[in-house]
């Protein structure tokens, strides 16, 4: 891999380095947006979904007689109406588009029905009469594994197999099933478009690869679908699968009318995967300085009833067991578990942060055993540009800031003004419940590693098209905006490559552009900025080539300091450009996990202020501190959005988010007792960007989605560990573990 | 009922709620549904000027009663305070949770326009952002308290920052 030289960036007004308004603002703050939920159709039907109530079952019968029979209803359709492929699958098409011989899950669909409005729809879907023979679920990860029902296993050898350390901790640690709980639910419209085809419109973060799954599963020729990009409330991951796309196709082309649907919040606990919860055993050797000389780790993740991004998760869980630290010998195995918990996939951070929440408890077991600083032993052992990773032994090209963010986060003033006066500030928070005099206050630091972009020789692309209209410059992407700002940073980008100030953002459907990928992994920045910025500076050059000219500016070209073309002539020209850009290849590991697998990396650290309630086992979270390796920031004030949202979902993870499984069968599959952050248990924060020229992504920009996520959690545990002596070997942390140990 | 200044007269059925009547009978739909518990804030609206969740309350509960919007809160073509204040301050990602924030934190401000960061944090607690973090959300109510009193809002706290 080369590093590429940074393109120059041709000055312009809201180009790169600011932080424009957001586009979409105005509609957002007045309740004009259009999210997948307000989506309206003459016409119109809507749907709804039979789920099973059982984690496993043989389907014995299916009648649809009582649910039709209902007024209003339009059709119920089973798995026998399903025209094409019987499964979907963003890996590997192993999931039932509808169950019909036996439901691995609970909340599993085995029927879908549309009707005149929504509330006969989920009438119908609850009438219609399914007969199962209850089965024994498996729910037990060891005993998957025994019986080999895995998705993935990983084995990971690199160096000397033999070498001990003068000093050996070990560790086992677990992490609990976290959901993405984006505010709004899956929901989308199917619109039959009269010739046997169908146009979708719903919660998407991929719309190329729900088109594909579509059209196999509907069995129609790929143009027949089109699926478009959609205003949607937050993804974290949550959208990458699908869930409701083929199901609203499918009654859209059966009644030959719009059909809509949109999951209650109860039915997104069901109806997307979620973060895998992991088991995990570590044993970390060093010599007595401090040198990390080898680390063993097994990594478990339960990957639930179908296959999702299981394989990927776990590889990432693998690759990253070690965090940003140098280390020549290694030695990891993972498994991946088929059980009928729920499916697990994609949320933010993507494997790295379970592994992430062991690594760091494990460096810290050291430190303690060492007598060194936590951050020195960090910083004596950081991975660096020019170092390989100690798992795969990859050559770090581009750059990595280890050092750096440790310096910084440590020079970062610490802010310890003790625990507030006001006592609903304190863990017990509103209750009341706990006394001042009883607060301890812990301080917790944590480190975290990650790809960015697609891995494993992943073809990852993204294909962008600029144009010159009389509106200003046009970006088309299928690239989708979840929140995160695409809609500001793809523009620009635009107007940093062509040197003009008006740019705006367009979201075409996968008929007109290619894809741009999915926005995840912390790539749209990189894969599809890539693509923008190319497709804006060969623009640029193509149009001054054509009149001569030495400038583009927003009057138009000039030449010798005097304009040759007015702008509004480009406009009428048409000058467009449309280039699909690709990040350095990646490779497939080989045996032992060895190879050039990942295209780029992000570092990040962070600094937990914990005050504990140690009789009572609550905590709050005073401020978390952060500095992250941005390659270069491009929009400043929405990378700190992404790091103080990150940093909220890791602060739940650590202390209240939890799906709670027992048999199978979620019990708190709502927001009552799924504990979201509120405004009040959020932190403050304190965030350096640290930049360095050298990425391949535009202007040398990396993705940073998902570092705040990552190391956020470790830290807090780390900082509660310091308050209480406790061992927090799992998260989140539950009372008991503090009061009780 | 009115709604946001106008007259609206329509049959319901008992059971329908406020939110479900604005957002498909009178296609209102800025008042979002995030959880239909009472939980999240995200159908938070006024009633007769007080902040309701939508989706804690009848349609026929609202009989008679002076509705305001998403839709109905800035006036003239001009953005409410607040509205500015979220979108100068970054206050909004995805969005989804903007349009129950700013109704509430309206009518936090219709009751004191110079709240502290913790009357802020209090007086919106019942309302759930999952992409921001909220810190931004707490400098957009500034902004717009601010703007309220007639003063120049505080400078944002990134200015001159890496």
């Amino acid at each position: 891999m080369t590093t590429k030289t940074t393109t120059r960036i041709t000055p312009a007004k809201g180009g790169v380095g600011e932080s424009p308004l957001r586009p979409d603002g105005v509609p957002k703050l007045k309740g004009t947006f259009e999210y997948a939920q307000d989506l309206h159709a003459d016409q119109m039907l809507w749907g709804a979904t039979t789920r099973s109530p059982h984690p496993h079952a043989r389907i014995v019968s299916i009648d649809v007689g009582p649910a039709l029979a209902i007024g209003g209803v339009h059709a119920v359709l089973t798995a026998d109406d399903v025209p094409g492929r019987a499964t979907f699958g963003l890996e590997h098409p192993d999931q039932p588009v509808l169950a019909s011989d036996e439901v691995r899950y609970w909340g599993e669909p085995v029927a879908i029905v549309a009707a005149e409005d929504e509330p006969t729809a989920r009438l119908a879907a609850a009438a219609v009469r399914v007969e199962y023979e209850v089965l024994e679920p498996n729910v037990d990860g060891d005993e998957a594994e025994r019986r080999d029902d895995t998705f993935r296993r990983m084995r990971i050898r690199r160096g000397d197999q033999e070498v001990q350390g003068e000093v050996v901790v070990d560790g086992y640690y677990e992490v609990g099933m976290q959901d993405q709980a984006p505010l709004g639910t899956e929901a989308g419209l199917a619109i039959p478009d009269g010739n046997g085809g169908v146009d979708l419109y719903a919660t998407s973060q991929f719309v190329h690869v729900d088109q594909e799954q579509v059209v196999a599963s509907l069995g129609l020729r790929p143009d027949q679908v089109r699926a478009h990009p959609t205003g949607i409330g937050g993804a974290f991951g949550a959208r990458e699968d699908v869930n409701l796309h083929i199901h609203l196709c499918l009654l859209a082309l059966y009644t030959g009318k719009p059909v809509k649907m949109v999951y209650q919040r109860s039915e997104s606990f069901t109806g997307h995967v979620h973060r895998h919860p992991a088991r995990m055993w570590y044993r970390h050797h060093a010599n007595r300085d401090g040198t990390l000389i080898r680390v063993e780790a097994r990594v478990v993740i339960d990957g639930g009833a179908y296959a999702s991004t299981t394989a990927a998760v776990l590889a990432n869980a693998c690759y990253f067991s070690v965090g940003p630290y140098r280390c020549d010998s290694v030695s990891v195995d993972g498994v991946g578990v088929r059980t009928n918990n729920p499916p697990c996939g994609a949320m933010r951070g993507f494997g790295a942060v379970q592994v992430c929440f062991a690594h760091e408890a494990q460096m810290d077991k050291l430190a303690t055993e060492l007598g060194i600083h936590p951050l020195e032993l960090r910083r004596m052992n950081a991975l660096t540009t020019g170092d390989h990773m100690p798992t795969t032994g990859q050559l770090i090209e581009t750059p990595l800031p280890t050092r750096e963010v440790i310096d910084s986060l440590e020079a970062m003033p610490i802010m310890d003004d003790g625990p507030p006066d006001d006592v609903t500030q304190l863990p017990g928070g509103t209750g009341l419940t706990t006394e001042p005099g009883d607060v301890k206050r812990g301080v917790g630091y944590a480190l975290g590693l990650k790809n960015l972009g697609f891995s494993e020789g992943f073809d990852d692309f993204a294909q962008a098209r600029v144009r010159l209209t009389e509106e200003g410059a046009i970006v088309e992407t299928a690239a989708i905006e979840v929140g995160q700002g695409l809609v500001s940073v793809l523009a620009q980008i635009a107007r940093s490559g062509l040197g003009l100030s008006r740019a705006v953002v367009k979201h075409v459907d996968t008929s007109r552009i290619e894809s741009a990928g999915s926005t995840s992994a912390s790539r749209q920045t990189q894969v599809s900025g890539g693509a923008t910025l190319e497709a804006a500076t060969k623009l640029r050059q193509r149009i001054l080539d054509a009149h001569g000219g030495d400038d583009l500016n927003d009057s138009g070209v000039w030449r010798g300091g005097e304009l040759v073309v007015g702008i509004e002539e480009l406009a009428e020209a048409g000058w467009e450009e449309t280039v699909t850009f690709r990040h350095p290849p990646t490779y497939a590991p080989d045996e032992d996990g060895q190879g050039v697998v990942h295209a780029d990396f992000a570092v990040a650290g962070h600094r937990a202020v914990v005050d504990v309630d140690p009789d009572l086992g609550l905590v709050k979270v005073h401020r978390v501190d952060t500095s992250q390796d941005v390659g270069r920031a491009l929009n400043p004030e929405s990378i700190r959005g992404q790091i103080e949202g990150g940093i909220m979902q890791g602060v739940g993870l650590a202390i209240m988010e939890e799906l709670v499984i027992e048999g199978g069968v979620i019990k708190n599959p709502n927001f009552t007792d799924y504990l979201l952050p509120t405004i009040l248990d959020a932190p403050d924060v304190e965030a350096l960007l640290i930049e360095e020229d050298g990425s391949w992504g535009p202007f040398g920009a990396k993705g940073v989605g998902e570092p705040p996520t990552i190391s956020s959690t470790a830290a807090v545990a780390a900082a509660i560990r310091d308050a209480t002596g406790r061992p927090v070997t799992r998260v989140p942390v539950r009372p008991q573990d503090i009061a009780i140990g | 009922m009115t709604v946001n200044g106008q007259e609206v007269t329509a049959d319901v059925e008992p059971r329908t709620l406020l939110v479900h009547f604005l957002r498909e009978n009178l296609r209102l739909t800025g008042t979002h549904v995030g959880c239909e518990t009472g939980y999240c804030g995200a159908c938070t609206i006024h009633v007769d000027g007080q902040p309701v969740k939508s989706c804690t309350m009848l349609a026929a509960q609202a009989d008679g009663a002076s509705v305001t919007t998403i839709e109905g809160l800035a006036q003239n073509g001009e953005l409410h305070p607040v509205q500015e204040g979220f979108w100068e301050r970054h206050g909004l990602q995805c969005g989804f949770c903007t349009p129950g924030m700013i109704m509430s934190a309206a009518a936090l401000l219709a009751e004191n326009d110079n709240p502290s960061e913790d009357q802020i944090r209090h007086g919106i607690e019942g309302n759930l952002c999952r992409c921001t973090g909220y810190h931004n959300i707490v400098r957009a109510v500034e902004y717009a308290g601010a703007k309220v009193r007639g003063e120049e809002p505080p400078a944002p706290d990134w200015e001159g920052a890496s």
